[in-house]
Parts: structure tokens; sequence; C-alpha cells
């Protein structure tokens, strides 16, 4: 009997049995539909989670070193980082006047600052202040306007490049170029905005203001310590660079040859590490989950199929009788119950995708990418060949004789 | 003339727990093409026993079985599905449809198991719905059907694969007498198109039909003749 044929043949005849049980067969799949709604939520929200922080880790550069005071996601307690002694403009000088593996540097700094349009007043603005570098440090690019020159950093003019966040505020549908807004309580002239980086876990890079760093000492102080931000010639050559900053640092800081540096040197990579750890947290609870309710749902699918089985031994019988071979048999219930897992499997994706939508206008961005439908189909025929298989195997090798008399 | 089927020392024993139940005691029959026979004897001396293993549904104990000289007995499952779809149509006593589908669709499933393609399926189960008489009840369900139009469908799907063999137990069991005998009318037909048939019995009004009775005592073989009715139109020989 032609394959094709024969599961054509067998999925009509599952179909029909579904549908003559419909509550039960759906009461049977619920495992099923949980286990495949878990693991769509879950792979979402982690594909989600993943966009988002690529796009965002862009801002911090793969190849750009941060020589801080602080470390990311150091592990010593706050108050020795803080206790150390602030990196200052000499320092940063320094480096800059000796360094060789590093095609652009500047230094920044950066405070929490309340901005103002005429009424509007936005607050906890990430105000930064760094030369014309920055922009070639950091590879920044404008989405209007442009960034500040040399001359501008240098002489300490009233400039100011804002973010995303604070051009949705300030100037929805207005051209924000050359308009007085106030950091603090000084004025400052757009010349240009950002293009937008996004968002992670509730945290926006786009709420921020870049000013000269002349004028944000002048302004704001100059008691600060300050980031030296060194891109890297050469990516692959990152730990060279990185070698040769904290000699240069040593040097400049004047710590001898053995002696602990006071001085963090950061990169992208500290985020990627604990950002890992935290995706792979929501894998191991999404999976276990998952693997759980998947597990129930193939025992809860397992028994129906036992007791569709037995109850419809005459059936087996007289099927036999006509001339069903054991093949036949096995197959019409593993379709069956591959077809019940599979609705299953529907079931949980029509559930699970506007759910993801909420979580995405709510709590954490989240993508549906194709893979993850055909993921879903997947488990689903999987779990349905897996937990159909015995039943089916019983039935296949019924007796004719015995199946027929069965009342 | 060829022989279809060949019994040969025919034993069956049910093991019911210490005690063994010998239900069929040395059977040997030998069955030609184009008989009609009749099996009878009281109820529990092993007619449907018999019938079954006829039917490659069951096994013997012990014994050899040669169905068109082949050996029944070493057989595989597969081989003996494909016996029983091809070669043998069974017509039992409480029918045996499937409920949840129509008449043509009840007629059409042994074709769907020896692989035929849809329309040529359809094609043959109107057909022998027709042949039997159902041209207007083929989308009826079993249990919109009366008994002996249950068993018409019945009739109609052992015979849609052409079968050379048609075993029939008790086939107007349930049956009242006018329908028993519009049945038996049916297979008067299917022996004059040239079908072998054995069919199993309590009545003798339904056995005088056949044309060699066989009796059944105690799992072994009590009398096997000619019926005297029917011998003037055709002379079996029986050794
Ligand atoms: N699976 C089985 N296990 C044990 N004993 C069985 C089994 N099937 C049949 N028997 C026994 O075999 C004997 C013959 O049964 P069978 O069905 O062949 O009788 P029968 O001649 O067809 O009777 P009836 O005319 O009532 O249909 C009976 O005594 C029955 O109890
Ligand atoms: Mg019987």
């Amino acid at each position: 009997m032609n394959f094709f044929l024969e599961l054509k043949e067998s999925f009509v005849i599952a179909i029909s049995a579904i549908t003559a049980n419909k509550l039960r067969s759906v009461l049977a799949a619920l495992g099923i539909i949980i286990g495949i709604t878990a693991v769509t939520i879950m792979q979402t929200a982690i594909e989600g989670i993943n966009r988002a922080f690529n796009k965002s880790i862009e801002a911090v550069g793969a190849d750009v070193l941060y020589v801080q005071k602080f470390e990311w996601f150091g592990k010593e307690d706050w108050n020795v980082y803080k206790n150390r002694k602030d990196i200052n403009m000499g320092n940063f000088t320094f480096v800059e006047r000796n360094i060789q593996s590093a095609t652009a540097l500047c230094p920044s700094v950066g405070s929490m600052k309340t901005l103002k349009y005429g009424d509007l007043v936005l607050e906890n603005v990430r105000t930064i202040g760094t030369t014309a570098d920055y922009q070639a440090t950091l590879g920044i690019n404008m989405s209007e306007g442009r960034f500040m020159t040399q001359r501008e950093s240098d002489g300490g003019y009233p400039v100011a490049m804002i973010g995303a966040d604070v051009k949705k505020a300030f100037f929805e549908n207005v051209n924000p170029i050359g308009k007085a807004i106030k950091i603090g309580s000084y004025n400052f002239r757009v010349i240009g905005v950002i293009e937008k980086q996004g968002s992670l876990l509730g945290m926006s890079f786009d709420s921020q203001v870049i000013i000269p760093i002349e004028l944000f000492f002048k302004l704001y102080g100059t008691k600060r310590s300050i980031s030296i931000n060194i891109k890297a010639a050469d990516l692959n050559n990152l730990d060279e660079t990185k070698e040769e900053v904290i000699a240069l640092m040593k040097k400049t800081r004047k710590i001898s040859y053995g002696g602990r540096d006071d001085f963090g040197v950061n990169q992208q990579e500290a985020f990627k590490s604990t950002y890992e750890s935290l995706t792979g947290l929501i894998k191991i609870i999404g999976t276990m989950i998952t693997m759980l309710a998947l597990i129930v749902g193939s025992i809860g699918i397992a028994n129906i199929m036992f007791v569709t089985v037995k109850e419809r031994t005459k059936e087996i019988g007289i099927r036999k009788a006509i001339g069903a071979k054991r093949r036949n048999i096995l197959m019409q219930f593993l379709i069956e119950s591959v077809t019940i897992c599979l609705l299953g499997g529907v079931i949980g994706l029509l559930i699970s995708l506007p759910i993801s939508f909420i979580i995405d206008a709510f709590i954490l961005p989240t993508a549906i990418p194709l893979w993850i439908v055909f993921l879903a189909i997947f488990i689903s025929v999987f779990f349905g060949v897996l937990s159909g298989f015995f039943p089916a195997w019983t039935a296949a090798k019924m007796d004719p004789v015995d199946a027929l008399r069965y009342e | 003339m060829e022989t279809v089927i060949e019994l040969k020392n025919i034993y069956k024993t049910y093991v019911m727990g210490s005690e063994d139940l010998t239900v069929l005691k040395g059977v040997d029959v030998t069955i030609h093409m184009n008989e009609y026979v009749a099996i009878m004897g009281p109820s529990g001396s092993g007619k449907s026993t018999l019938m079954n293993i006829i039917g490659c549904l069951d096994t013997p104990t012990s014994g050899d079985y040669i169905l068109r000289g082949q050996n029944v007995s070493e057989m595989d499952d597969q081989e003996l599905a494909e016996v029983r779809n091809k070669d043998i149509g069974f017509v039992f006593q409480t029918f045996n449809l499937l409920a949840r589908i129509d008449a043509l669709r009840n007629v059409e499933l042994p074709l769907v198991y020896s692989g035929m393609g849809k329309e040529e399926r359809l094609e043959k189960a109107e057909n022998a719905l027709i042949n039997v008489g159902l041209e207007d009840r083929m989308t009826h369900k079993p249990n919109e059907l009366s008994g002996g139009q249950r068993q018409r469908v019945a009739i109609a799907r052992a015979l849609v694969n052409n079968p050379a063999i048609i075993l029939a137990d008790e086939p107007t069991g349930n049956l009242d007498t006018r329908t028993g005998e519009e049945i038996m009318a049916l297979f008067e037909t299917l022996h004059e198109n040239g079908n072998t048939i054995i069919l199993v019995t309590h009545e003798e009004d339904i056995a005088k039909h056949a044309h060699r009775i066989i009796k059944i005592r105690d799992g072994e073989i009590e009398s096997d003749m000619i019926n005297p009715s029917k011998v003037k139109k055709t002379a079996v020989p029986v050794e």
C-alpha cells in the first residue's frame, strides 16, 4: 500500500475519530498546549531580548575600551572602587599622547540632569561631556544635524546633541536644530540628534544629551572622575590594546610594575557575559516548565490513546478481518495521536502569539521568528509519536478473533 | 475439480487456567471450487472456531490448512492479512460494520487496505452496493439501516474485492425468516456466479440451500453429505 495514500487515509480516520470526541481530544492535548505555549513564549522572549540587546550593545562598541574608576559587574565591594583616586584629564592626555594601538580616543564625563524646553521638562537625562573625538571613538551616527566640531569642543561652545528620547519629548513635530534648551540651569543650542540606539530591560540608551567636556567642567564642576574611551586599532588585537592601556595608566597614575591597578578597563564583553547569564536563566526555567508540561501532556495523550484503543477493540478486529495489516493499524493510531498533538501545538501557538505581543507591549521586547512555528510543530509531532507509539502498538498486535469477540 | 480448501487433522485447544479445552479434535475437510457448503451443529460444537480458522482470523493449534495450494500455517501476519483482504470475504452474524461511517465507506474499506486509488474504490463499492440492492442507501450509517440492510452492506463489503471464497457465520441468525430468505437468495446468486460458499447455520431451512452439509458435534465431524434436494442440479463428489 502506497505510503502517502496510507498516510492520507489514516489522517481521514484520525480526523473523524477526533471530531467524534472533540472535548476529550482537546483535554488530552492540554499538556501539549501548555508545553507549546511555554516554549513559544520563552523563545519569543529570548529572541526579543537578543535582538534588543544586540542593537543596544552596538552603542557600547565591541572594539572600545572604557577606562574608569569602576569595573562593570566588578566583584569587589562598591566602596573599594569609590575610594579610588579619580581619573582626571591629566591621565587622558598622557594616554592620548603615548598610545600606539588606538585609532581614536576621547574623555567623557556624565551626570543626570533635568532638561527643559519652553514649558516641557524631562528629568534624569544622562548628560555627557566629551570632545569631538567621541563620534569617531564610539561610531555615533546622527539622524539629524551634526556632531560638534573640534573648535566647538575645545572652546566649550554651548552646543548640545540630543538623544532620540529627548527629541521625542521636546520636538515631536518640530525641527530641533537651532532650538534652545536648558540643561540644569544653563542654555544650550541643539545642533544634532543622535540616531536611536534602543533600550534593554527598561533602560533606554536614547535618554541622553552630549555637550563639550570643557563646558561641562565649567558649569557643573571639575571634581569628578572621567572615563577614557579608547577605540582599538584592530578588534582582533583588543587584548594587546588593553595591555598597552593598562601599562600607560599605571605609568600616569604612578603605580609600580607589580602594584594593584586602581582603575578598571571595561569592555562590551562584561555586558555580554552578564546578559548571557540572564537569558541563560530564562532558558533554564522556560525549558523546565516546557519539559514538565510536555512530559505530563505526553502521559495524558498516551493514556487517552490507550482508552481509545481499548474502546475501539471491535473496530480493530473488523479492520483486521477485512485485511488491515499490523502496519495499517499502527499507522492509524499513531497518526491519530500525532494529530491530537498537532492540534495542541496549533492551539498553543494561537494562545502564545497574542501573549507575546502583550509581553512585548508591557514587559520585555519579544520577536517571533518563523523557526519557532516549525519548532512547535516538530515538538508536537515528536511527542505525538512518542505518546502514541505504545497504545498504537498494542492495537496493531491484537489478535483478530479476540478483538472481534470484544464487547 | 480444483481444491480450494484442505484442512488436515485440525486441532484447536484453548488453555483455560490449568485445564485445556480442546474445541476441534482432528477435523479433516476438503472443499472444492464453487461448492456451496453448510456447516451445522449444536451450540458450542466448534463451528465458529472452524470458520475463523478457515477465514484466517485464527490459527489452529495443530494440523495443516492448505488454502489454494498455500500452507496457511506457514504464513506470517502480513500474508494472512493479505489473504483476508483478497481471497476471503467474511460475513458475520452481527454484521460487524463500522458505526461511524456510512454504507459506502464501509464497503470501500477492504479496497483501502489493498491500496486502491480513491476513484476506483468508490466505483467498485457503489457497484457492490447496487448488486445487493442498496443503491438508495449508500450514505446511510449502519444505525440508519434495518438488520437485513446491514447484512446486505456486510455482504457487499465481503464481495467488493472479488474474493473466491465467501464465509458466512450464521448470516441470518439476527434476521427474521423473510429477510433471511432474501439474504439466502443473494448467496444463491453468488454461488451461480462461481463463488465458493461456506456457511454456518443452526436452521435446517437455511442449510437446505447448500449443496453439501457438514455436521459437527463436540469438535468432530459427525457427518458430511450431499444435500439430497440439490443433488439433481449439481453433482458434487465427496470422497
Ligand atoms: N477464546 C476462547 N477461549 C476459551 N474457550 C473458547 C474460546 N472461544 C471459544 N471457546 C469455546 O469453544 C467452544 C466452541 O465455540 P464456538 O464459538 O466455535 O461454538 P459454535 O459452534 O460456533 O457455537 P454457536 O452455535 O453457539 O455459535 C465453546 O465451548 C467455547 O466456550
Ligand atoms: Mg458460532
